[in-house]
């Protein structure tokens, strides 16, 4: 009996080994458990002109949300897609101007051209976190009750609208309908 | 071509580590001197070929070779030649490679400091580290080889270092953590050789006793030079912020302090035998955690690398296989070890149990709040962060109740020591630092608080016990040089480790209750005052670096109207990514530390800025840095270097030659 005592350290060991490999499978750092399908975070922030903004500015229609900043190059290459997204109204672009400086931001949007309906500037990232986001550029598909449907991380160009956005927008009107 | 031959000798090494896991353990089995005597040449090549693998892996960074994968990953053509050596332990794959690296260098380290032991120890010891190289490089082949090609159109130029990793504080801390953090592996062999050999002894312990005090000392400064970078770098917390990936570290820290205390009292009065060797297989178990939690993503953190589930699952099965299997031998072996002397009630044997005790229960705790919300998402599929305040509440009042021993520990006698004498002893010395907790604050700072007052007593009751203990043992010599010599090397070294948890007690203490910091908006050559000390903001002006450009602003900082000096905070956008990064400014100093944060630029040349004042926050680090000498300093005992061994010199010998006669025949 005295000699079980010491098998105990393993007993414990084995115990936490399967509650790691268990842990391993979870998905702790990408978005899909935890806000898809779930109410975008609530923000009171300015946008980039100064003005005051809050969810109730958004758009009552399904919507995207682009994290994009005037130090992001990768969002230089889907600029034009959203450019053409919105000058032929196919879908309002909301933005997130994440972690940038508000002069250089203004300067980027008047050099390169304005596609979002407004940007929430999000200077110290904060909306980001609560978003989870991982970093500029980054785009989220969102219904019109302002819950997040759609996610893709890195550039949106034409193609990935075609395979990934179109399929997934068609899917949500069907819905609804 | 370079690279694959980097490839081919980690192929080598992985070779060599199989023979060294395999051939001397079965000598040592059977007795077979001529496969014990292979363990040193087979460390020893091993050693050679991950020496050539790492050194060509540093080639490719050096060289800008981007069709190797992690250097297009993690290096890039601008970056000064300082980040591109080190870019390679910027990711998984180098700084795993890295790591096997540095355990190669601890056995060659075993095979060359080893002379005084038998060979069949020394035998069992590096096929032990053997055995964990085999692992670690079949997880490098396997899940993560470093030398991966980009095939066929490799970039033009890498996608750069993480701009957070370019900075001194990452030229220095990952390799020292490694060191010391792997160092626990040479304990952990020891205590399986021993185990193997069913031989645990006062002998054992006097052998494993100089290397866990110098892992020890290595991962001490590890951690310190993390907690200094994490404190100048902005964002990740300060000195200390109970991250997931800082905790492991501190874990494996706490489990080796117990050990190299529970090491003393084995050494010198042979028992809590099984206890020391549980503590070397914990101790070991926390720094292979640490690499699992890293690199598994098990949980979200600063340092974590990307994320990946089969390395996880691989680092689990080492993990399992080695912690596991030495945690079953253990328990088969440790019944047949038994203590060889009793001990009373008050004695120096139960005040270090008692430290061992909370040192225990401190990692334990430490562990539980850092795998807790990973266990909670288990269960409930929620996500919750259990944030400093949990460890602050359980740490702090652990410590507290450590370095009320710590003070009568040393002053105690082994097997018994008289509740009277050690009251007569310390009766005034805890007065005496009730005195100078109560007064010195108030001087000093012209403030009171309660958590400076515990701080400032605790720290002159190990001070002053200290001092009193050192007392004692010089006053009856005739002089009081002669009874400085006539102390040993390893009572120094405690002597100065202690003292340096006194003064990293007080840089804790005084840094978390008096730190101030302000933010503001300035225009160029308005003044901000924070305390006595005015900071003047004198404008920005651009500025080029060697891959960024920044805003630099100047500030002049100004105490009582003598000035202090210019610092220069930053605003830095790196060229290759595009991200921006902020460069604190610091003015150091032995009793303050002044910086200064840059925000963001608005009208007119206006900035916003946090500038802080921070008292005795270099004593934390300092106090490591006492530690770590103290650590060393009795590692450097000329007891360990005393050939003891002999009689198993003579022993093994003898063996030599009647065995050699039936194995060597072509050398007769």
């Amino acid at each position: 009996m005295d000699r079980l005592k010491y098998f105990l350290p393993s007993f414990v060991f084995v115990a936490l080994a399967i509650l790691l490999w268990r842990g391993l499978y979870l998905d702790t750092r990408t978005l899909p458990s935890m806000l898809i399908d779930k109410p975008l975070p609530e923000f009171t922030l300015a946008n980039v002109v100064g003005e005051p903004v809050s969810n109730s500015d958004l758009p009552d229609e399904i919507f995207l949300l682009n994290v994009w900043g005037s130090y992001c190059l990768p969002c230089l290459i889907e600029h034009p897609t959203f450019m053409r997204l919105s000058e032929e109204g196919e879908i309002p672009v909301v933005g997130i101007n994440y972690k940038d400086r508000n002069k250089l931001a203004k300067d980027w949007l008047e050099t390169n051209g304005n596609p979002f309906s407004f940007s929430i500037e999000d200077l110290d990232g904060r909306f980001g976190i609560d978003l989870g986001v991982y970093g500029a550029p980054e785009t989220y598909l969102v219904d019109a009750d302002g819950v997040i449907r759609y996610r893709h991380v890195s550039v949106l160009d034409e193609t990935v609208w075609n395979k990934e956005f179109l399929p997934a927008i068609a899917e949500l009107k069907a819905e609804s309908n | 071509m370079i690279p694959e031959l980097g490839q081919f000798s980690l192929i080598l090494a992985f070779c060599l580590s199989i023979l060294l896991g395999t051939l001397p353990m079965i000598g040592a089995a059977r007795g077979n001197i001529l496969w014990m005597n292979l363990a040193r040449p087979l460390a020893a090549g091993t050693f050679v070929f991950l020496s050539i693998s790492i050194g060509i892996l540093a080639y490719a960074f050096a060289t800008d070779d981007f069709s190797v994968q992690i250097v297009a990953a993690q290096s890039n053509s601008l970056l000064p030649m300082q980040y591109k050596l080190t870019a390679l332990w910027g990711g998984h794959e180098g700084s795993f490679l890295l790591w096997t690296f540095m355990l190669s260098g601890w056995m060659l380290a075993v095979s060359v400091f080893s002379k005084s032991m038998p060979i069949e120890f020394v035998a069992r010891v590096l096929g032990v580290l053997g055995l964990l190289c085999v692992a670690y490089i079949l997880f490098m082949l396997a899940t993560s080889n470093p030398f991966m090609r980009i095939v066929p159109l490799p970039p033009g130029d890498g996608s750069d270092l993480n701009t957070a990793l370019q900075d001194f504080g990452f030229i220095v801390h990952p390799p020292t953590l490694y060191m010391g953090y792997v160092g626990f592996s040479v304990v952990f062999a020891f205590a399986i050789a021993a185990l193997l050999s069913g031989r645990l002894d006062a002998a054992w312990a006097r052998w494993s006793r100089p290397w866990a005090n110098i892992s020890w000392a290595i991962l001490t400064i590890g951690i310190a030079l993390g907690s200094w970078w994490a404190y100048y770098e902005l964002g990740w917390g300060g000195w200390w912020a109970w991250d997931p990936v800082e905790n492991p570290p501190l874990i494996t820290w706490l489990l080796g302090t117990a050990l190299i205390h529970s090491l003393a009292v084995t050494e010198k009065r042979g028992v809590f035998k099984s206890w020391t060797v549980l503590l070397a297989i914990l101790a070991f178990s926390g720094s292979l955690l640490g690499t699992f939690i890293t690199r598994s993503g098990l949980l979200t953190s600063v340092h974590a690398f990307a994320s990946d589930p089969t390395r996880g699952v691989f680092i689990l099965g080492i993990l399992g296989i080695a912690v596991g299997g030495a945690l079953l031998l253990f328990a088969f072996r440790a019944p047949l070890m038994k203590s060889e002397f009793g001990f009373g009630l008050v004695s120096r044997e139960i005040f270090l149990l008692a430290n061992n005790v909370l040192l225990v229960v401190s990692a334990a705790s430490i562990f539980l709040g850092t795998l807790f919300p990973m266990v909670y998402q288990a269960l409930t599929d929620d996500l919750i962060s259990i944030g400093p305040p949990y460890f602050n509440a359980i740490f702090g009042p652990l410590m507290v109740l450590l370095i009320l021993i710590l003070g009568v520990g040393p002053m105690s006698r082994w097997k018994r020591t008289s509740t009277s004498y050690l009251v007569q002893q310390l009766a005034k010395v805890a007065a005496v630092s009730i005195a100078i907790g109560l007064v010195l604050p108030l001087l000093v700072l012209f403030e009171i608080s309660f958590a400076a007052i515990v701080c400032v007593v605790l720290a002159s009751w190990i001070v002053l016990s200290m001092a009193k203990d050192l007392r004692n043992k010089i006053i009856n010599k005739e002089t009081v040089s002669k009874g400085l010599r006539a102390l040993s090397l390893s009572y120094y070294g405690m002597q100065i480790a202690h003292i340096g948890v006194a003064v990293m007690l007080i840089g804790v203490g005084l840094t978390s209750y008096f730190s101030i910091e302000r933010s503001v908006l300035l225009a160029p050559g308005a003044t901000v005052t924070l305390g006595s000390y005015a900071f003047r903001f004198d404008g920005s002006e651009p500025i080029r670096g060697p891959n960024y450009v920044a805003d630099q602003a100047t500030f002049s900082i100004s105490k009582d109207d003598s000035s202090l000096g210019e610092l220069y905070p930053e605003r830095r956008i790196y060229l290759a990514t595009g991200t921006p990064s902020t460069e604190m400014a610091i003015d150091a100093g032995f009793l303050r530390d002044l910086f200064i944060t840059l925000g963001e630029e608005k009208e007119d040349g206006a900035w916003t800025m946090t500038v802080y004042v921070k008292p005795f926050v270099r004593w934390i680090w300092l106090g490591a840095i006492f530690m770590a000498a103290g650590g060393t300093l009795a590692a450097a005992d000329k007891r360990y270097r005393r050939l003891r061994q002999r009689k198993f010199a003579k022993d093994i010998a003898a063996k030599e030659k009647l065995d050699s006669g039936n194995l060597q025949p072509a050398s007769s």
